[in-house]
């Protein structure tokens, strides 16, 4: 094994030298080509993409009203006063947009995790070679991913009405489910009442971080948003599943033979063996989690609107009632804004997270 | 890869500036343009937010019926979404010459000048109630005809208040009695009262009371009063006592619906719930009442629309006779027959109520009836007022109004 190793030539001067020559020689011709190649796609996405993205933030800085263009010299330009009454003008706007991001941030602290781990655990099941008719719960696990999620919303809507299937289910073992769509009562809230505080302590209630009360901060999501949650684990841990499949059918049997050979165990083999190679899809799947769970819209539109009690509305839902229901359209232009800051944030610091450690 | 990703993004830029030029002169808008008038026949953009199928047929009729007798033409589009779609319509500067106009969002349009203010052009203004054109008046000029009107009234199950023991005798007129009949109906073991979550039904209450959350010229904010407590704290001891539930606790979107499948033997609707129980429980018998009176004596809530005129639109003579059309009272009176609305005009009203008598009760409610709240920006300090609202079983409606009077006046730029 060692002797034809230090024969051979050294890797870099292979692959360097004639490389690189050509293609500073050869390639000016190419480039032309390749934009050439390119120009549909970059006209589309300049057109649909970047022009719309550049107009709504210069929407985002006027006062415009609605009637007519925006782009007209009557319309008021405002600078940041959007932005600034989103965060930090002591008001109702304020409010709105920081019990949005209260509600969000729960829904995305619960759906990412729920959802990456539940996808991951279906795609292990699912690979198992043992399994026998594996086309068929691969189907059925993706099912839910496939179907409208506003008709899978309605469906929901009555699964977890009063009367529903789940209340239903619940009063067979006794427990007197709640009123789902109608309780803004929240679950950290609810924990506290089991122990006895039921209301706010005087250090929580009087203390305001950003027009929000630390105790509103603190109320967890709200037992409608649960609902929600559970309904957007269950439609989108299909794709993720797939996706998690695609890539453990990736890792190679003989990885997996040489860690038995090694005497690893079941849960050493997943932990030092696959999951390790799935880092890139798992950085994926995350990723694309997060950047959805910010931007639930649909199903907040079909089941609640925001109700009850705001518990959930969500900064998407928020920018389209603010811009569509109240004709502000600055501010409404304003929240995408911010909520694209929060993305961008998010995926940057989840990247830090998940960065390769060298040791 | 560097040097090329940045390449991308100086053409897409260069891409988007360009493009954006172009256009530019597409969006500008041609002030001058807006004020000519087209003359000889025209084509008229209608834009109703329909109730259902039987309303869209009957409008549809009614402008084919004018088309042919003036000439013209005429295109009724029932609106999926009508504020999303007329929003969008203004923005894009096509906005249809006559759509409907909600009482609630009225000022909104008004304030910005979308609206035509033609009101005064149509014959006989003054036949309309007076207090739908308070509705559409805004800064002292009445903008837009009432299309028709609904009032709020206590629907009675006829089945359930005989159960609990009641007769015609015992329907409320006060609160005082309206608590002692609950009582009565709850020992009965039904609900009492099924009462929507929103300032747009437990707002009858501040109106009986003698209070509203704005002045009458919706200038000011009156909602932190005595009055407005004193409402908020009687529904709060229905909601506490369970005389009162909202109707999501009785598994319904909307209180008719609670009404409808027998869960309250009560509820407080407008005069929308006859189509509605005649579609979905056509066997439920009921009796309509005015709404018990408050401290203050008798009060409602009136919902209405408006046909608006679009401040840019090419044909405003044609669409004024068109709206003059659509409400003389006989044209009202059919509309009345073909989806059970109100006429808007008092001439109308003693032909409607012989024809309709079981309907007394709701167009009797346009004498003592409060409109919306009639000033711009208000929806959203409205809905966080409703929000407040699907608390108040447990909140504190002191509170509640307090907040809702620090919006309302930073709403209304005090």
């Amino acid at each position: 094994m060692k002797a034809p190793q230090e024969n051979a030539p050294p890797r870099s001067t292979f692959s360097r030298g004639p490389c690189g020559k050509r293609r500073s020689a050869a390639r000016g011709g190419e480039a032309v080509a390749g934009w050439l190649f390119v120009a549909p796609v970059v006209v589309i996405l300049g057109l649909f993409l970047l022009l719309p993205i550049l107009m709504a933030l210069w929407v985002s800085l006027t006062g415009w009203n609605g009637q007519g263009s925006p782009f007209r010299s009557g319309v008021p330009f405002v600078g940041a006063d959007n932005y600034t009454s989103l965060v930090a003008e002591d008001g109702l706007p304020r409010q709105d947009f920081m019990t949005s991001i209260r509600n969000n941030l729960y829904y995305v602290f619960l759906v990412v995790p729920i959802q990456t781990a539940l996808a991951l655990g279906l795609a292990l099941v699912v690979n198992q070679r043992m399994l026998k008719s594996k086309g068929f719960f691969r189907t059925a696990f993706y099912f839910p991913s496939v179907t409208s999620s506003v008709a899978i919303s309605v469906v929901f809507l009555f699964i977890f009405a009063n009367s529903g299937a789940v209340n239903a289910l619940l009063g067979a073992v006794g427990i007197d489910g709640p009123v789902w769509f109608n309780d803004s009562r929240g679950l950290i809230h609810l924990l506290l009442d089991t122990v006895g505080v039921n209301s706010p302590p005087g250090a929580l209630a009087n203390h305001d971080v950003l027009g929000l009360s630390w105790w509103d901060w603190l109320s967890g999501p709200s037992v409608a948003m649960c609902a929600i949650i559970a309904l957007v684990v269950w439609t989108t841990s299909g794709t993720f599943m797939l996706m998690f499949l695609a890539a453990l059918q990736n890792v190679p049997q003989q990885v997996e033979e040489a860690s038995l050979i090694d005497g690893a165990n079941r849960w050493q083999r997943l932990r030092y063996v696959t999951l390790p190679m799935l880092r890139p899809t798992l950085f994926l799947v995350l990723t694309l989690g997060l950047i959805g769970t910010w931007q639930v819209f649909d199903q907040i539109y079909v089941m609640s609107q925001g109700n009850p009690a705001k518990t959930t509305l969500t900064p998407a839902f928020l920018s389209y009632r603010t811009a569509f229901k109240d004709f502000e359209y600055g501010r409404g232009a304003a929240i995408s804004f911010v909520l694209f800051l929060i993305i961008v944030v998010m995926t940057l610091l989840q990247r830090w997270i998940l960065r390769e450690r060298k040791s | 890869m560097k040097p090329i990703r940045r390449t991308v993004i100086a053409v897409l830029a260069a891409g988007a500036l360009l493009a954006s030029a172009a256009c530019g002169s597409g969006f500008d808008d041609d002030s001058s343009d807006s004020s000519e008038q087209r003359s000889g026949p025209v084509s008229l953009q209608i834009l109703i937010g329909s109730s259902g199928q039987a309303e869209t047929t009957a409008v549809q009729e009614a402008a084919a019926k004018w088309a042919s007798s003036s000439g013209n033409t005429a295109t009724v589009t029932p609106a999926q979404d009508l504020t999303q779609q007329l929003g969008q319509a203004f923005a894009g500067d096509s906005p249809p010459d006559v759509f409907y106009v909600d009482a609630g969002r009225f000022a909104d349009y008004a304030s910005v000048g979308a609206l035509e203010p033609y009101g005064d052009k149509i014959s006989n203004p003054s036949d309309f109630y007076e207090s739908l054109r308070t509705t559409f008046t805004y800064d002292g000029k009445f903008y837009c005809a009432p299309k028709d009107f609904s009032t709020l009234g206590l629907v009675v199950n006829t089945a359930l208040w005989s159960k609990a023991g009641l007769t015609e005798a015992d329907i409320p007129t006060t609160w005082d009695q309206l608590t002692s009949v609950s009582q009565k109906i709850k020992g009965s073991g039904t609900v009492p009262l099924a009462l929507g979550e929103t300032r747009d039904r437990i707002g009858a209450f501040m109106v009986q009371a003698g209070g509203w959350i704005t002045s009458a010229d919706g200038k000011t904010a009156t909602a932190d009063t005595p009055e407005n407590l004193q409402a908020l704290q009687y529904v709060q001891g229905l909601l506490k006592n369970k005389y009162a539930e909202y109707p999501k606790a009785l598994d319904a979107g909307w209180a008719g619906e609670a009404f409808g499948k027998g869960k309250a033997a009560m509820t407080i609707e407008g005069n929308w719930i006859k189509g509605a129980l005649q579609a979905d429980f056509p066997n439920v018998k009921y009796t309509v009442h005015p709404l018990p009176a408050g401290p203050k004596g008798q009060g409602t809530l009136s919902f209405t629309n408006c046909w608006g005129i679009a401040a840019k639109s090419k044909n405003k003579d044609a669409a004024v006779k068109f709206v003059e059309a659509m409400t003389t009272a006989e044209q009202q009176l059919t509309f009345a027959k073909a989806f059970g609305v109100m006429p808007s005009r008092q001439s109308a009203g003693a032909q409607f109520t012989q024809q309709y008598p079981s309907d007394k009760a709701f167009i009797d409610g346009a004498a003592y009836a409060q409109g919306p709240v009639n000033a711009p920006k208000m929806d959203s300090v409205l809905a966080d007022f409703d929000t407040g609202l699907q608390g108040l079983a447990t909140g504190d409606p002191k509170a509640l109004l307090a907040r809702l009077q620090k919006n309302t006046e930073s709403a209304l730029g005090q």
